[in-house]
């Protein structure tokens, strides 16, 4: 890594902002960017890369083109995908073969690849441009949009797109208070789950004795199927530190913590390197900026323990005892690391900070609703058409989301719940889907906004099936310190898994409930008191699948292996011996084109069968 | 010193206190499992349920645990709190039927039932022994384990400590292995036995029933008068 000169004053950090914008403006060739976040390099972006490097090298075509390798552009669905600026055109599933043509054609030709076109899902029609496809359309991208301009490593191109330019103009602007103020104008809350207005809890920690105070950065997400905070670390890591830095300077810490879970290492790495550019600028460490304030960013790392997320845990843990919730008060705003006052934010609430900054809380203030203003990130994943990240204002409903901008469910079929906020979170039904999504609605609902989860099941979801998922996940991820958790999520487990298996008896729908509501009301910290609402919202909207379950022992999405049983449509099948082939334990029998049979006593019910028929001539009952 | 309301009474408590600790201080009987005055507090077993705030934004919190506040509204015995204390009980009931204590807490609180499979483990994680072995013995041989369902209390690698001086404290202490009721009904794990250690004396003196052979002198039967009356005197029902 090339050594930075140090940013002396303010002014100076203004030049260098500004000189690096003219930079950005006097490229005049076109750029190649290729996303290679943690999930476009599982797609084998990195592969993608090297052989446009490779074209490049051979034709000698320096000077005509630039690859930039960014972060995450959201579309998960389309990637390893490439957005070529400056005419934003999209390519998507781009594999190492694709390289050559990408740069003879549309970089030296201008002409577009059609079959690397997004095509959209329900009409058919392909999109050039990014900003044509409808999964982007109805997206708000304040705090991931830049994930597509920059690249992560180089704090320079971050500068490029007026980075820093918040940090300069709270040094130099900016009283603390003011500072605080306007983050309370702007109406931002906690995006980490909770919803607390961040503004609030600044003022909180500010105004708390101590001599010595904290920011921690929370980047410990466990939620399954949730990756905002991580395609932010990786894609965009200095707006994370620009955040924190200012944070630190209106609530007056000169430490700071960014608890980050090990298994991103991705994000680790980037959110390090960052650091250490930053403390090179000098924007970071002793007198920054010749102001006189301090401050020293930390890297903690987390086993990957999901109660760890709580404040008070994440706080032990930061400590080095057992990630374990206590009792609050006293509010980590008044007594937390090492017992001093203590500033937890989330990552994608520090994101947003440069940004309300920059362009000030009334313009921030106007996005969303009464109550949750600005954007939410939120991981759009299971059964829907373009899987990705997708950043939209608050207040759009649920349906916008799914179908606009999601692209409906796959294969035709009929959405049955989507399932927000995690582990702790509620599964909604088709009837809330014009539900606008903010903290209150979501509650009131039966489910929490969380750090920005969502999970879509369609019709062979059985909801039964998705409460012991979540249980299991909980009961083993539960701290144990209090019997309601500890013991509570073992036993909702215990009755949802022997209703699943068919020995559900009457009754035990009955004591879900109630034990259900005593693990709510009566654990210490958020992981137990929301550990209950997978049952209870699938209760609540799902109950008579769970009486199917309990009373005819049948499963109607087809799901719960112990009460279903495989068989052949008699008329539909070919005798193809496709089923027959894949069968693990040699339960179907019969000959080329005759009617096959598959012998119960022998079936695991694996489902190989009825994903390798292409004549729907397997059935469940 | 801080005031504030616990079952519409005012109270004052000395600041860094507890919920706990000031109502024991007025005479408000809260249960307790994993409390102890000589040990820190835990918040485990979740007996110590109390509902705090006002109106419909109430939360129950754990009374050892939460400290008094400057206005704080507390309820000790609201139908939300005995249910889930209710609940509480039968859930270390499932996994530790043979705790006298626990078989008492359930007398007390008249949990008839066991609507969980029982799996003895004999333990219910409060915590005691830990502490006792930490914070009195000075002696940190015993520990927890891992988290979630797979929490459990024993020395590190689970190996003999040669911190352990096999004085006994955990043992003492411990509400699960030490007191032992022999009797819960394998059916629904309750004992209820307790139930009958109050004095078997009836309301009203019974000359066949009286088991001391005093008519009726020790009191156990003498009962007030209903309050709508006109005397308030103690009368004694020598009529049966």
């Amino acid at each position: 890594m090339k050594t930075l000169k140090k940013i002396n004053s303010i002014d100076e950090l203004n030049k260098t902002v500004e000189a690096e914008i003219q930079r950005r403006r006097s490229e005049k060739r076109p750029i190649l960017t290729v996303s290679a976040g943690t999930c476009g390099q599982a797609r084998g972006s990195l592969k993608v890369i090297e052989a446009l490097e490779n074209v490049v090298e051979e034709k000698n075509l320096k000077d005509k083109v630039k690859i930039n390798v960014t972060g995450c552009h959201g579309f998960c669905e389309a990637e390893p995908n490439i957005i070529i600026h400056p005419h934003n055109v999209f390519y998507q599933h781009v594999q190492n073969k694709d390289a050559e043509e990408i740069i003879s054609d549309t970089i030296l030709n201008s002409q577009i690849i059609e079959r690397l076109l997004y095509s959209d899902h329900a009409t058919g029609e392909t999109a050039q441009k990014e900003e044509d496809i409808s999964f982007y359309k109805k997206q708000m991208r304040l705090v991931l949009g830049d994930n597509s301009l920059i690249d992560p490593t180089e704090i320079a191109d971050y500068l490029s797109i007026g980075g820093y330019r918040s940090l300069s103009k709270v040094l130099s602007t900016m009283t603390p208070e003011a500072v605080i103020d306007t983050i309370k104008q702007s109406g931002l809350r906690g995006r980490g789950g909770a919803g607390f207005p961040s503004g609030n809890k600044w003022a909180l920690t500010r105004g708390a004795k101590g001599e010595k105070k904290y920011i921690i950065c929370n980047a410990d997400e466990g939620d399954p199927g949730a990756y905002m905070d991580r395609s932010l670390m990786e894609g965009n890591p200095h707006r994370v530190l620009e955040g924190m830095i200012i944070g630190a300077y209106a609530i007056g810490a000169s430490q700071g913590y960014i608890y980050i879970r090990d298994e991103y290492p991705l994000a680790l790495k980037h959110i390090t390197l960052a650091i250490q550019q930053a403390e090179q600028l000098g924007l970071l460490g002793e007198n920054i900026l010749g102001t006189g304030f301090n401050l020293k960013i930390h890297i903690s790392k987390g086993a990957g323990a999901f109660v760890c997320g709580e404040e008070t845990a994440l706080i032990a843990s930061i400590e080095g005892k057992v990630g374990t919730p206590r009792q609050r008060p006293p509010f980590p705003a008044v007594r937390g690391l090492w017992k001093s006052p203590t500033n937890i934010n989330n990552v994608e609430t520090w994101g947003n900070v440069p940004i309300i900054i920059d362009k000030g809380a009334e313009w921030f203030s106007q996005i969303g609703t009464n109550g949750s203003k600005g954007t939410k990130i939120f991981s759009l994943v299971g059964k829907i058409n373009n899987t990705g990240l997708v950043e939209v204002p608050m207040g759009i409903t649920l349906r916008e989301v799914i179908y606009d901008v999601g692209g409906g469910i796959p294969g035709g079929k009929g959405f049955k719940a989507v399932q927000t906020g995690g582990p702790s979170g509620g599964c909604l039904p088709k009837e809330k889907l014009n539900l606008p999504i903010d903290y209150e609605s979501l509650t009131e609902a039966g489910s929490i906004m969380g750090s920005g989860g969502m999970i879509v099941m369609d019709e062979n979801t059985c909801m039964v099936d998705v409460a012991k998922y979540f249980l299991n996940f909980l009961r083993d991820e539960s701290c144990g310190i209090c019997l309601s958790c500890r013991e509570g999520t073992q036993r909702m487990w215990e009755i949802v898994k022997n209703i699943s298996e068919g020995n559900g008896k009457a009754g035990d729908i009955e004591l879900l409930d109630t034990l259900a509501k005593a693990v709510k009301d009566a654990s210490l910290c958020g992981l137990g008191q929301t550990a209950a609402n997978p049952v209870l919202s699938t209760l609540r909207y799902f109950r008579d699948e769970y009486e199917v379950h309990v009373r005819d022992k049948r499963c109607p999405a087809g799901v719960c292996k112990e009460l279903i049983q495989y068989s052949v449509l008699e008329d539909k099948c070919t005798g193809c011996l496709a089923c027959l082939k894949v069968c693990p334990s040699e339960a179907i029998t019969g000959e080329l084109k005759e009617v096959h049979i598959i012998d119960p006593s022998k079936c695991i019910k694996c489902g190989a069968c009825f994903e390798a028929c292409n004549f729907d001539a397997i059935q469940i009952e | 010193m801080i005031t504030m309301k616990m079952n519409n009474l005012d109270v004052q408590a000395e600041e860094g206190s507890t919920i706990l600790e000031t109502a024991k201080f007025y005479g408000l009987e809260i249960p307790t499992l994993c409390y102890n005055p000589g040990l820190s507090n835990f918040g485990g077993c979740r007996l110590c349920l109390v509902e705090i705030g006002e109106g419909p934004r109430t939360k129950l919190v754990s009374s050892c645990t939460y400290p008094v506040e400057e206005g704080l509204v507390v309820h000790t015995d609201t139908k939300r709190v005995l249910e889930a204390r209710k609940m509480m009980i039968e859930l270390m009931l499932s996994v530790a039927p043979y705790s006298k204590v626990i078989q008492d807490l359930a007398s007390r609180f008249g949990v008839k039932q066991v609507r969980f499979k029982v799996r003895n483990e004999e333990c219910v994680y409060c915590g005691l022994c830990v502490r006792m072995c930490a914070e009195q013995m000075d002696a940190r041989a015993i520990g927890f384990q891992n988290r979630g369902f797979k929490r459990k209390i024993s020395t590190p690698f689970d190996m003999r400590s040669p911190e352990c001086r096999l004085c006994g404290a955990c043992i003492y202490i411990c509400p699960a292995c030490q007191m032992r009721c022999i009797g819960p009904d394998p059916e629904t794990a309750v004992c209820n036995a307790c139930l009958n250690l109050d004095p078997t004396c009836v309301d009203v003196y019974d000359e066949l029933q009286c088991w001391m052979y005093d008519a009726g002198r020790c009191g156990t039967c003498v009962r007030e008068k209903p309050e709508n009356s006109d005397s308030k005197e103690q009368v004694r029902d020598d009529n049966p």
